[in-house]
Formats: C-alpha cells, structure tokens, sequence
C-alpha cells in the first residue's frame, strides 16, 4: 500500500514537472534557431533538426541589425522591483506589527478594519486604477520615470506584504514581546531585537510575493511609462512586430524568468523550516 | 511599605478579570496567589509587571504610584507556564539577555551568568538552543533569565504546570531553596496547587472569579479558611462541604448522616450550617455508615474514593493504594472532632476545629518568642 502511494507519487511528479518544463525547453530550443528554422514546421534538437544560431541571443544585447537592446528595460526592472518591494517590505513590516499587536481604536475603526483597508488595496481591478495613477503621477511630473513606477509599485505591493506579516506575527506569542519588555526592551526594542529576528520565514514568503508580483507585472509598466524607462515585460512585448521573431522572444522570455529561478532556489531552503514555535507542548 | 493595590479593577474586552482587588504586599518573601484556573491570577501578576492596562485603581510601591512606570523600567522578572524563551539565542544569549539590555560591563555579564547557570545547573547546555532542551531545561532557562538580573518583584505564572510529576517535585524543591531567603526581592507565585503554596510558605492570597477571597499566612489560610471558596480552593482534593443541621445536641448531616456534637462545636446554636471536612478525615470504617462509591482513583501514594452520600458528593482519601471496584457500598464515618462550620447562606468560616497539637504548640511557642 505505501510502495504503491510512493511509486503513484513518483509518476505524479515526473508528469508534473515534464508539464512545467516543456515550455521552457520549447523556448530554449527556439531561441537558438533562425526564421527559417522556426517556418519549417516543428524541430528539436540543434544540429540534428535544425542549425543553432546565436543570432537571437546577440541581438538582445544590442549588436546586430533589427535588435532590442532588453539590458536597459532588465535594469530599470531590477532597480524598481528591488526598490518597490524592499520599501514594502519595510514598511508593511512595521504596519503589520502594529496591526497584530497595539490596539486602534478610531471611533468605529477598529484593527480589523485597518487591515481590511490595507487588503481592500487589491480588491479592484487593476484597469480601476491606471486612469487615477496616469493623472497623479502627470500631476507631479513622474510619468515615464523609475521613481514615478517605485512608488506606484509600492502601493501594489505594500497589501502583500502586510497581509501576510500580520498573519505571521499572530502566529507568533505574545508572551515573547513581554518577556522582552519585562526584560528591559521598549516595545520597539521587543520588535527590533525579539520578533524581527524570528520572523525570517515570513519576510522571505512576503518578499517572494513582492518580488515576483513587481516583476511580472505589465500592465503598470505599460500605461505609465512610454520610451525612457522601459521595463523588461513592456520591452519584450513591443519586439512583436508584423513578423513575430519568435527567436528573440524565446531568448527575452528566458531571460525575464532567469532572476525569479534564481530567487526560488536561493530561498527554498527558508520555505521549507516553516513556522517557529515558541511554547512547546 | 512594600506594595499597595487599591481598588484594582480590570476588564479585558468589557469582562471583569479582577474585580475591587486591595492588597498589600511586602517588599520582600514570598507571596502565593492561589486560585483555580480563570481565577485572575494571570492578570494580577500582569498588573504587576506592567503588562496589563488597568481599568481603575492603584498600584503603589512604596507610595510611589507604579501605573505610570512601564514594564521595561519596573525591574521586574517573569516566568510563564508555558517556557518562553528566545528561540533566535542560545541559553546563554538568552539569559544575559537582560543584562546587556541594562548595558552592564562584560566582566559583571559574566559573573553573574556563572551564578546563575551554576545554581540552576544550566552549565552544559549555554551554548545549545532552547529548542533542544527538555521541557524542565527550557523552564530553567526561562527562571535563570527572572533571576540574574536585579529586580524587586519576581513573579511565577504557574511555572511548574506544564512539566512531568517528577520534575515538578523536583523543582518544587528548587524554588523553595531559591526563595527561602528571598530578602531583596518580593517573589510572587502564581499556582492551583495548594502543595505548592505549602511548600513555599509564606503569604496567600486565595483568588476567586477575579475577587480576593482570603489573605493570610500559609498555615492560617488552611487552618481557619475564610469562606467555603477558600477552603475548597486550599485543599486537595478539595473539602467536602455538605449541606446539615444541627438539632437536639447532634448533627444530621446530608439528611441522613447523623453525628454527635463535639466539642468544638458545642456552643453553637441550632440551625442550617455548611459543614466541612477534608477527605483524609473521612475515614474507612467497618461499623459505620454506608454509601455507594461513584468513583475510585489511586492519586501518587495514596487512594482517593467519591461517594454518593444522599445526592450530595462525598470526597474519601485514604493512605496506601486500594481497589474499590467500580460499584459497591463504602463503610465510613466522620472525625468529627475536625469538622468546620460554615454560614448556611453566604459561606463564611463560623468555627473551625482546634490546631491540631504539634502545630499550634510550635505556634504559641514563636509567637511567645
């Protein structure tokens, strides 16, 4: 019985991850091909079934005729992902202490429906927002640049990373942040030095959110930008023109997911110790 | 001098928690909150540290009102039944954790993290993580890090509660050693047990549904308790109270009971009363009275058997381990000469039987001293 568990799980996997793979090995196989090698029905191995060039990975770096530079829109994405989700990090942190653990009390506002506001962030579609986002950011003359995107991002982004902090720090006891105020910590003291070093697993959760949700957003990054600060997803789309290179866009796709494998692997290991416990029994 | 509680109350979420609470208590010995759990006993030692917001009243230190000062400059220590530790820091990050809070100098840091690791015999584990100690290393490390700064007040929140037998006999023992001498500081210990009280002396305060029921010193409290709350909450098992009557010079108890007046009640007047009495003077009897047995339990070296006497519960216990079977009829009787009297109504302590001999004797004897 558990053999036959063991070996169904074994297949499930194998079939999962063949399912999850295939578009990336597709990519890749196409980002090293030619128009002709792509028009000539389906191929798959280099050298065997087509030539390999290196045409289409050359031409993102900007040598070639016909090509798009993608390391301008792959900076300007890095620098306002990182920028936006460490600025939510910090302050969505810091809210989501607050939230857990001081009591509010504003006439009928209460903390639920402090939290309920921060969340209520990304109740609506995001099309709802871009008119009013387009008008403020012209407003202040921050169309088009990297720091007119950070602080739209940072508005997307802070609900993440509230939620799932606030979610966290209940989680953790109470009784450890007055262990460390009877142990001569003020209450920020308790948070900085107590409950910060023991939430590791929540910040890297909340930041994985924010990172991957900042990156692959598109829609943002193309209403409110137009030619100067390009970011990576808006750059890729606009190589469609009335032939579509599918070579570029395999190779600019790949690229684009590259950061966010690395951070998965880089984090896996923090995922997997889960929650902390603090009182045994 | 010493502590001054005044008119305390607390509500938590519009429920009373402690209710019109006036204590005083000295800056120095021990003090043990008793009562069952829901008590308030959390809450008063809440209070104390600085944790809990008040809801009126006062609290005063030396006639200094202590509201006003925060938890982190109060100079006190908590232990909580559950073992809360720092799961970032090592035993021995974790115990000079208020230490270097209060900026000491690295030579006094290790002084007293030597005194204190020793006493405890917290040695060999300073460099391992709380995590992997056992529940009564953890409970240790928690006390370790009450005990090695200076604090006035050190309050214990039913810290033995969540250990196993054994190692609660264990630290029993300990903290009577730790608190026998406790002349700097006031150690307040919060418990369900009344063996715990017993075992560290000093001042009690019986805690009932948030209101202060009985204060007193240890052995006062279990020879004269208060009210039938006290006297439930400061035995164990808990007294038996059973509804009676004195008439014609005898007792008749549970409608069906009936003893002879002893001495010690003689001079009371006929009527409805509360009698008490504690299970150990219930004893096994072959010409006594009989009553059916609902329940038998072996608890450590000593058998305890509840009876159905009339409708009401009857609590026996009795030295040695014995089966009772699960049916049956007990024979017992009444030492009468330990019975306590209590109001009909309000259930207050009406008389209560004599000390017994060696006690009181050594009683008179240090208070002609």
């Amino acid at each position: 019985m558990l053999n036959f568990f063991k070996i169904f799980k074994v297949i499930a996997i194998v079939l999962w991850s063949a399912f999850v793979v295939a578009p990336f090995l597709w990519a890749l196989t196409t980002s090293f091909k030619t128009a002709n090698g792509v028009m000539g029905g389906a191929t798959y191995l280099p050298w065997v079934d087509y030539e390999p060039s290196l045409a289409a990975w050359k031409g993102l770096f900007g040598s070639g005729a016909g090509s798009i530079d993608v390391v301008g829109p792959f900076t300007n994405s890095l620098i306002v992902t990182l920028s936006a989700s460490a600025i939510s990090l910090a302050l969505g942190t810091l809210a989501a202490y607050g939230l857990s653990r001081f009591r509010y009390k504003v006439g009928p506002i209460s903390n639920t429906d402090l939290t309920f506001f921060f969340i209520s962030q990304r109740i609506m579609p995001p099309v709802v927002l871009a008119i009013p986002f387009f008008l403020m950011l012209g407003y202040f003359g921050l169309l088009d640049t990297i720091f007119g995107l950070i602080i739209v991002y940072v508005a997307l982004l802070l609900p993440i990373a509230v939620w799932v902090m606030v979610d966290f720090f209940n989680n953790i006891p109470r009784e450890l942040d007055e262990t460390a105020m009877i142990d001569g910590c003020t209450p920020f003291e308790a948070f900085w030095r107590v409950i910060l070093p023991n939430s590791l697993p929540g910040l890297v959760v909340a930041g994985i959110f924010c990172v991957v949700f900042g990156w692959n957003d598109f829609f943002f990054a193309f209403t409110l930008t137009f030619t100067n600060t390009q970011l990576l997803p808006v750059a890729i789309v606009s190589l469609n023109s009335s032939v579509t290179p599918w070579w570029s866009l395999s190779a600019s796709a790949l690229i684009s997911v590259a950061p966010l494998i690395i951070v998965a692997f880089l984090v896996e290991r923090y995922l997997e110790k889960g929650k902390i416990s603090v009182a045994s029994k | 001098m010493g502590y001054a509680i005044q008119s305390l109350n607390v509500h938590i979420n519009d429920e009373p928690h402690l209710i019109d609470i006036n204590l005083e208590l000295p800056n120095s010995g021990v003090v043990t909150i008793i009562g069952r759990t829901l008590a308030g006993k959390t809450t008063l030692l809440k209070v104390l540290a600085g944790l809990q917001e008040v809801s009126s009243g006062a609290l005063m230190k030396n006639k200094k009102d202590l509201l006003n000062v925060p938890a982190w400059e109060r100079r006190v220590g908590m232990v909580y039944q559950q073992f809360v530790n720092y799961p970032h820091l090592s035993v021995r990050e974790n115990i000079v954790f208020p230490l270097r809070r209060a900026k000491l100098n690295a030579t006094a840091i290790k002084e007293k993290l030597d005194y204190v690791s020793e006493l405890l015999g917290l040695e060999e584990y300073l460099e391992r993580n709380p995590s992997e100690l056992s529940g009564g290393q953890q409970q240790r490390v928690a006390l370790a890090r009450s005990l090695v700064k200076d604090t006035d007040l050190l309050l214990l929140d039913e810290p033995l509660v969540n250990l196993d037998y054994k190692l609660r006999e264990q630290l029993r023992e300990e903290f009577r050693r730790l608190f026998k001498d406790s002349t700097d500081r006031l150690v307040v210990y919060a418990t369900t047990e009344p063996a715990e009280a017993m075992i560290l002396q000093g001042q009690v305060v019986v805690l009932h549904e948030g209101r202060v029921v009985q204060v007193g010193e240890c052995s006062d409290v279990f020879h004269f308790p208060a009210t039938t709350i006290s006297a439930q909450v400061f035995n164990d098992p808990p007294m038996n109270l059973v509804d009676g009557e004195i008439a014609d010079g005898r007792i008749c108890i549970a409608e069906s009971l009936h003893v002879d007046l002893p001495e010690h009640l003689g001079k009371l007047k006929p009527g409805k009363y509360t009698f008490g009495i504690r299970a150990m003077d219930v004893v096994l009897e072959r010409d006594g009275a009989n009553a059916p047995i609902i329940l038998s339990e072996v608890n450590g070296s000593s058998t305890i058997v509840h009876l159905d006497l009339s409708g009401r519960s009857l609590v026996l216990e009795t030295e040695g381990v014995h089966h009772f079977g699960e049916t049956g009829d007990v024979h017992f009787s009444l030492d009468a000469s330990r019975l306590y009297v209590f109001s009909d109504v309000e259930g207050e302590l009406v008389v209560a039987p004599p000390r017994k001999s060696v006690l009181g004797e050594k009683g008179k004897q240090n208070g002609q001293n």
